[in-house]
């Protein structure tokens, strides 16, 4: 299995000087497994991602898209193969419980008259929708990938990839649950208890993955005045991947205004306060960086 | 609001302190959400307080769009598996549509007049992205739309017999609805929504679209005139049914809001059928 980053950016593109060596491209993951081509979020990653598939077409391709948070769908009108006859575009991802709809939503709201040129109608790959329910299990060939409710305003899915021995987990845009109470207030062990099977949920999908790419916005420092909005950090990633007996963990959806410079920098500062006990590698993810499994 | 006579006020107010209980925690729910601080916590406990609105809740969680690994058994519990923004908006949503007793002896079909409202609710929230909405947030013209009927479901409450002559007097007379309440009860819907949107102490904004949805030639108001047109388009198009199906024209002041007539409206609205969907989808929860 072979997993190529196309996107590491959260919440939107960040090009300039300063973002050069990681990118400025929102979320998008290239997956490789034998013949089968899998991509994990449509962020503007996958426009790039696009142009080096021509000489493959027609085929299919099979797009898994975390949630439906901008910068994780911001690419898809311009995925240039949905516009070219003879490919099968098959798009999963959750079906919303506020707004009662299917993954088919995303297209469908995207590719207005108002905001798109182009009707979802015209397209010229054969469109293929499956909307997908936590802890659905989807086959694509010898592919078998595994979704799991992560913890975002919105429902995101974590998606387990697995191809002869090896697998991937990639977890969306995700917090870890935290208590609604403070220490001492009535109803603290009543969350506590259910957070921690809540965690257990998770981590049984995760459980000894070769690769997991995880969302670390934050650093502890800056967590403590954005709890709540859905985002992990690179402590957390950490004990994370320490829990689950993760062989390797990539911190990725950086934050759009951290240089290069001071995302090392800060990396740097949480790997150093973790490292003691750390049997597993961490690092940065970045655009173009491609790992072999 | 067109003054009514105190004796029927007085009458009205009973009908209205006989509703259910419950709207008050949609009242907190409508107040908790509008605020984007607000804890997380004081809107759990809230939808915890209402049994109901529980009850649907977990129906939703448990439901096949999870279908997670665990029954879900608590409000809590809830929050912490599909986390607090979800659950904010899923209460907003069952909050607006779970007030309405299913039978009745006004033969008053509950699941026509819900989808009526929700529909009515859809289309005024969309028609106030054409005009200026004079600081209305999208949200408060949705809930303008939902409850501008309820005066309905207060008669209904309490006194179905009476809507059932009501609404006989409507097709046999061919009277307007509003003007068999006028005889019958002594105030027509609009006054008795108003009357009850005063005792949930809903803003008074809110109040006086709901009092107003009839008279759009009143003094100017935007939140008014975006449900009057989104309760004829409704109408027009036979999305649900509340008990009447007279559409009023445009008059003037509505063509002067929206810039043109009903039928250009309807074309700049484009397909109205997503949001019957989606409407139905909730009303059926
Ligand atoms: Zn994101
Ligand atoms: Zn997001």
């Amino acid at each position: 299995m072979q997993i190529k980053f196309w996107g590491v950016r959260g919440s939107i593109p960040s090009p300039g000087p300063n973002t050069v060596r990681y990118g400025g491209n929102t979320t998008c993951i290239e997956i490789r497994a034998g013949d089968e081509l899998i991509i994990l979020d449509g962020g503007t990653g996958i426009f790039p991602l696009s142009q080096t598939l021509f000489p493959e077409l027609p085929r299919h391709i099979h797009i898994f898209i975390t949630h439906s948070h901008w910068d994780h769908i911001q690419g898809l009108p311009f995925f240039v193969p949905i516009f070219i006859p003879g490919n099968d575009i098959h798009l999963y991802g959750a079906s919303d419980p506020v707004t009662q709809q299917g993954v088919e939503h995303l297209y469908d709201v995207q590719l207005q008259y108002s905001y798109f040129p182009i009707r979802e109608a015209e397209l010229n790959a054969n469109m293929h929708y499956q909307s997908l329910f936590p802890g659905e299990v989807v086959q694509v060939g010898d592919v078998t990938i595994t979704c799991v409710l992560m913890n975002h305003p919105v429902t995101n899915l974590g998606y387990r990839v697995e191809y002869q021995g090896k697998s991937m987990f990639f977890t969306g845009d995700h917090e870890p649950p935290y208590n609604l109470c403070k220490p001492g207030e009535e109803d603290w062990d009543v969350y506590e208890d259910l957070i921690q099977q809540k965690t257990q949920d998770m981590d049984t999908i995760m459980q000894n993955v070769d690769v997991l790419i995880a969302d670390a916005s934050y650093t502890t420092d800056e967590y403590g005045q954005k709890q709540g909005w859905g985002h992990g950090t690179y402590d957390t990633c950490i004990a994370m991947a320490k829990r689950v007996g993760a062989k390797q963990l990539y911190c990725t959806h950086h934050e759009p205004m951290r240089s290069d410079d001071m995302l090392e920098k800060v990396f740097e500062e949480a790997v150093a306060r973790c490292s003691l006990d750390m049997d597993f590698g961490v690092q940065l993810a970045k655009e173009g960086l491609t790992i072999q499994v | 609001m067109n003054p009514v006579d105190n004796n029927v006020q007085e009458n009205i107010q009973r009908m209205v302190e006989a509703m259910p209980a419950f709207p008050r925690s949609v009242h907190k729910v409508l107040e908790l959400t509008s605020d984007m601080n607000c804890a997380p916590k004081d809107i759990v406990e809230t939808i915890e307080h209402d049994p109901v609105m529980t009850a649907k809740m977990l129906k939703l969680v448990n439901s096949a769009f999870y279908s997670l690994p665990r029954k879900i058994t608590s409000m809590k519990h809830a929050v912490i598996y599909i986390g607090i923004n979800t659950v904010k908006n899923l209460a907003l949503s069952i909050a607006t549509v779970g007030m309405l007793p299913a039978h009745n002896k006004a033969d008053f079909d509950m699941s026509d007049f819900l989808l009526h409202s929700l529909v009515t609710g859809a289309i005024a929230r969309k028609l106030s992205t054409f005009v200026n909405r004079e600081g209305f947030d999208v949200t408060d013209f949705f809930v303008a739309g939902l409850l501008h009927d309820f005066g309905k479901v207060v008669f209904v409450q309490a006194m179905p017999e009476t809507f059932l002559r009501a609404k006989q007097m409507v097709e046999e007379q061919g009277v307007s609805l509003i003007e068999a309440e006028q005889r019958l009860f002594g105030a027509n819907h609009s006054q008795a929504g108003a009357i009850l949107g005063q005792q949930w102490k809903f803003p008074e904004a809110l109040v006086q679209a709901i009092a107003e949805h009839h008279q759009p030639d009143m003094a100017s108001n935007v939140l008014r005139d975006c449900v009057f047109a989104a309760n004829q388009i409704c109408k027009s198009k036979h999305i649900g049914h509340a008990g009447n199906t007279q559409v009023e024209p445009f008059s003037t002041s509505m063509i002067q809001r929206f810039d043109c007539d009903i039928e250009s409206l309807l074309d700049k609205l484009g397909d109205l059928q997503p949001m019957i969907d989606e409407a139905e989808s909730f009303a059926s929860l």
